[in-house]
C-alpha cells in the first residue's frame, strides 16, 4: 500500500529552493530552547515538521538539507529520521491529506466503506493524489480515536463517528471549498457514552 | 460501580472548562505545595502503598519504578511522560490531555519532585494535534501563574515542562525508543540494561511513565493511599479508564473501578453488545497486543491485571475491543498483524522478518488458502519471535495470533476444508 510517508525515496524536483520563512525562523529559536544547548539534535522532529508545513505538506531534499544545516547535523541523520517516521511525506501531496484509519477497531465499524467513498468522491486510488491535486487519500494504522470509530484525519484535524453519508459530505464540502465541522459528526462530546446508533 | 465521588477524572468528556480556571474549580492545583512538602521519600512511599500499577500497558508497580531513581547522581534527572498513545483500541490519554490537561501537569510536578527531576518532557504522538495545542496552552497558563517554572507553586522546586511532538511511530511508545526519538534519532529501542533510571535521556537518570499514571498521582496523595488501595482488590487497586470500542452500542471511554466484570462494563457503560450479549463472539480486553477472549470467558472474567493473566490474556491499556458474531475473526487478527508489520522498527531480525511473514500467512488464512500443517508452523514461528527481540513489539505481534488459534482454531480448519472442497 503506497503512502507518501512510508516512501524511502527522496523525490527529485528541480529548481527547488528552501529557506526558512522569517516567522518559522523565530519559532526555531523557541523550539531549540527546549533542549540542552549541547543536544539540539533533539529538535530534528519538530524542525522537520516545521519544514513540512512550510513546504506544502512534504519534505524536499533541500528542506531536509536546511534542517541538517540549522541543527549542525549531517544530512544522512536527518534523512534517516524523515524516512523512519510515517508523518514525514517524501513526495508532494494534495491540498487535503485524507488519512483513513484501517486498524481493527475502525474496521469493525466500517472503515472499508469509508475507503470506497473516498475513492469515489476524490476520484483517486488509495495511496494516490487526485488529478486536480485537491486530495491525497491514504489508509493508515491506528490514529488513537478508537471510541469514535470509524474516523479519518484530514490534514491536522480528526473527523470522528463517521458513516458513508457524513464522510461523503465532508469530502464534497472540501471539494466545494466550504467549511467543515471538526470532531464528532454525530454531535457527541469527546467520547461520552451516549450515542445514537442503529445497525 | 464506581461512585461519582471516587472519580479522579472529573472532566473526562470535556463538559467543563479544561483551562486553568475550570481545573481549579475541580480542585487541581489547590494544595500542591502541601503535597510537595511531604518530601520525595514520603511521596514515593504513598504511591507504593496505593499499589498503583503503571497504566501504560505493562502494569509495573509505579511506586517501585519511581524509587529506582538515584538520589544524588550528580547528573540532571529527567521525567519523561509517555503520551505516545498508539496501541490500537486505546484513546484514554487523549481525553486526559485535551479535557483535563492541568491534572497531568500537576502530576508532572509531583512526580518530577519525587524523582529529583527539574526537567519534564511530555512526548505526545504527532497525530494528536488539537490535544497538543490544548496541552501547550495549559503549560503556558501554568507558567504564567507560577505553578511550574522557577519555584513552582512556591515550593522552592524548579520544574520546566516541555511538550515534544512525535511523528507517527508506534514503536516510540516503547520507553527506550521514545528516548531515542527524543534525542533526535530513529525510534529504535535500546538494549536493557542499562535501564533508563541509570542511563536514560542524554545518558542521565530518567523515568518514563504513562500519562494516566502521572495524572492520578496527585489525587492519590490528596486522598491518601488507603483510599486508592481500597478500590478494586489487592495488587489491582484503584480506578482505571477503560476505552470500549468495536461492536457495542455506545463506544466510550469510562473511568471505573479496577476489577469490574467485563460484562458489567460493556452493558452498563457501552450500551451492550450490538445484537445483545448472546451475539458476542470475542473481546480483546487490553489493546491489540493481548490475546483475545471468547464469549465463554467474557461471561465471567474481571477486568484487572491478575484476573486477565489467569485466562492467558492481559489488562494491557484496558482498551476493550468488542467483536460480535458478524465479525470475520481471522481478518480482525490479520489486520492487527498488518499493523505490527507496518510498525516494526526493523532492528531485530525475528520481528522485522517475522511480522511480515505472519501477516502474509494470516492473509492467506482468511481465505483458508493454507494447508493444515501451516497452523502449527505459524504457531511455531510466533514462539520463535516471542522473547527473542530487544523490545516487546515482537511479543505483541505474536500474542494476538496465539490467542486466535487457542480459541478459534476450528474456524480456520473449517476454512481450509471449505477451500479444499472448492478446489477439488
Amino acid at each position: 500500500m503506497h503512502h507518501p510517508g512510508t516512501n524511502n525515496k527522496v523525490y527529485k524536483k528541480i529548481n527547488d529552493n528552501f529557506e526558512w520563512s522569517s516567522e518559522n525562523f523565530k519559532k526555531i529559536s523557541e523550539i531549540i530552547k527546549k533542549y540542552p544547548s549541547n543536544r539540539i539534535q533533539s529538535a530534528v522532529i519538530p524542525l522537520l515538521d516545521l519544514a513540512q508545513r512550510q513546504n506544502n505538506g512534504w519534505l524536499s531534499k533541500n528542506s531536509m538539507e536546511k534542517v541538517a544545516e540549522t541543527l549542525s547535523m549531517s544530512y544522512i541523520r536527518v534523512l534517516e529520521v524523515a524516512t523512519f517516521y510515517s508523518m514525514f511525506n517524501l513526495e508532494p501531496i494534495g491540498k487535503n491529506f485524507v488519512q483513513i484509519c484501517r486498524t481493527t477497531p475502525c474496521w469493525l465499524r466500517g472503515s472499508d466503506k469509508l475507503s470506497k467513498v473516498a475513492q469515489e468522491v476524490c476520484e483517486t486510488n488509495i495511496g494516490e493524489t487526485s488529478n486536480d491535486e485537491i486530495f491525497t487519500v491514504v489508509e493508515v494504522e491506528c490514529l488513537g480515536a478508537c471510541c469514535n470509530a470509524p474516523m479519518v484525519q484530514i490534514n491536522d484535524d480528526y473527523y470522528e463517528d463517521l458513516d458513508e453519508e457524513s464522510f461523503k459530505k465532508i469530502l464534497q464540502d472540501l471539494k466545494d471549498n466550504k467549511s467543515i465541522k471538526v470532531g464528532s459528526q454525530i454531535g457527541r462530546k469527546s467520547s461520552q457514552p451516549e450515542r445514537k446508533f442503529d445497525a | 460501580m464506581l461512585k461519582e465521588k471516587d472519580k479522579i477524572f472529573k472532566n473526562l468528556y470535556g463538559f467543563e472548562d479544561w483551562k486553568l480556571e475550570g481545573a481549579k474549580k475541580r480542585g487541581i492545583w489547590s494544595n500542591t505545595k502541601e503535597l510537595i512538602k511531604m518530601g520525595s521519600e514520603k511521596i514515593v512511599e504513598e504511591i507504593k502503598n496505593s499499589q498503583l500499577r503503571g497504566r501504560g500497558g505493562a502494569g509495573f508497580p509505579a511506586g517501585l519504578k519511581w524509587s529506582f531513581m538515584p538520589k544524588d547522581s550528580g547528573k540532571d534527572h529527567y521525567l519523561v511522560v509517555n503520551a505516545d498513545e498508539s496501541e490500537p483500541g486505546t484513546c484514554k490519554d487523549r481525553e486526559i490531555m485535551r479535557n483535563d490537561p492541568h491534572l497531568l501537569l500537576e502530576g508532572c510536578l509531583v512526580a518530577a519532585f519525587a524523582m529529583h527531576a527539574h526537567t519534564c518532557y511530555i512526548y505526545i504522538r504527532g497525530e494528536y494535534y488539537s490535544e497538543s495545542s490544548n496541552l501547550q496552552k495549559a503549560i503556558d497558563e501554568a507558567y504564567a501563574n507560577n505553578l511550574i517554572g522557577k519555584n513552582a507553586c512556591g515550593t522552592g522546586w524548579d520544574l520546566d515542562i516541555y511538550l515534544h511532538r512525535g511523528a507517527g511511530a508506534y514503536i516510540c511508545g516503547e520507553e527506550t525508543a521514545l528516548l531515542e526519538s527524543l534525542e533526535g534519532k530513529k525510534g529504535q529501542p535500546r538494549l536493557k540494561p542499562p535501564f533508563p533510571a541509570g542511563a536514560g535521556l542524554y545518558g542521565c537518570p530518567t523515568t518514563v511513565t504513562n500519562v494516566e499514571t502521572v495524572a492520578v498521582s496527585p489525587t492519590i496523595l490528596r486522598r491518601g493511599s488507603k483510599w486508592f488501595a481500597d478500590l478494586g482488590s489487592a495488587n489491582n487497586t484503584g480506578t482505571k479508564i477503560f476505552s470500549i470500542s468495536g461492536h457495542v452500542n455506545n463506544p466510550c471511554n469510562v473511568e471505573e473501578e479496577m476489577g469490574i466484570p467485563l460484562k458489567e462494563l460493556i452493558e452498563k457503560h457501552a450500551g451492550g453488545v450490538i445484537g445483545g450479549w448472546e451475539n458476542l463472539l470475542a473481546v480483546i480486553p487490553g489493546g491489540a497486543s493481548v490475546p483475545l477472549l471468547p464469549k465463554s470467558i467474557c461471561d465471567t472474567v474481571k477486568m484487572d491485571f491478575d484476573s486477565l493473566k489467569e485466562v492467558q490474556s492481559g489488562l494491557g491499556t484496558a482498551a476493550v475491543i468488542v467483536m460480535n458474531k458478524s465479525t470475520d475473526i481471522v481478518e480482525a487478527i490479520a489486520r492487527l498483524s498488518h499493523f505490527y508489520k507496518h510498525e516494526s522498527c526493523g532492528q531485530c531480525t525475528p520481528c522485522r522478518e517475522g511480522t511480515g511473514w505472519m501477516y502474509r500467512m494470516m492473509e492467506k488464512m482468511v481465505h483458508g488458502n493454507v494447508e493444515h500443517q501451516d497452523i502449527d508452523k505459524i504457531l511455531d514461528v510466533t514462539k520463535q519471535i516471542e522473547g527473542h527481540t530487544i523490545c516487546a513489539l515482537g511479543d505483541a505481534a505474536a500474542w494476538p495470533i496465539q490467542g486466535l488459534f487457542r480459541h478459534f482454531r476450528p474456524e480456520i480448519e473449517k476454512r481450509i476444508q471449505e477451500r479444499n472442497r472448492r478446489v477439488a
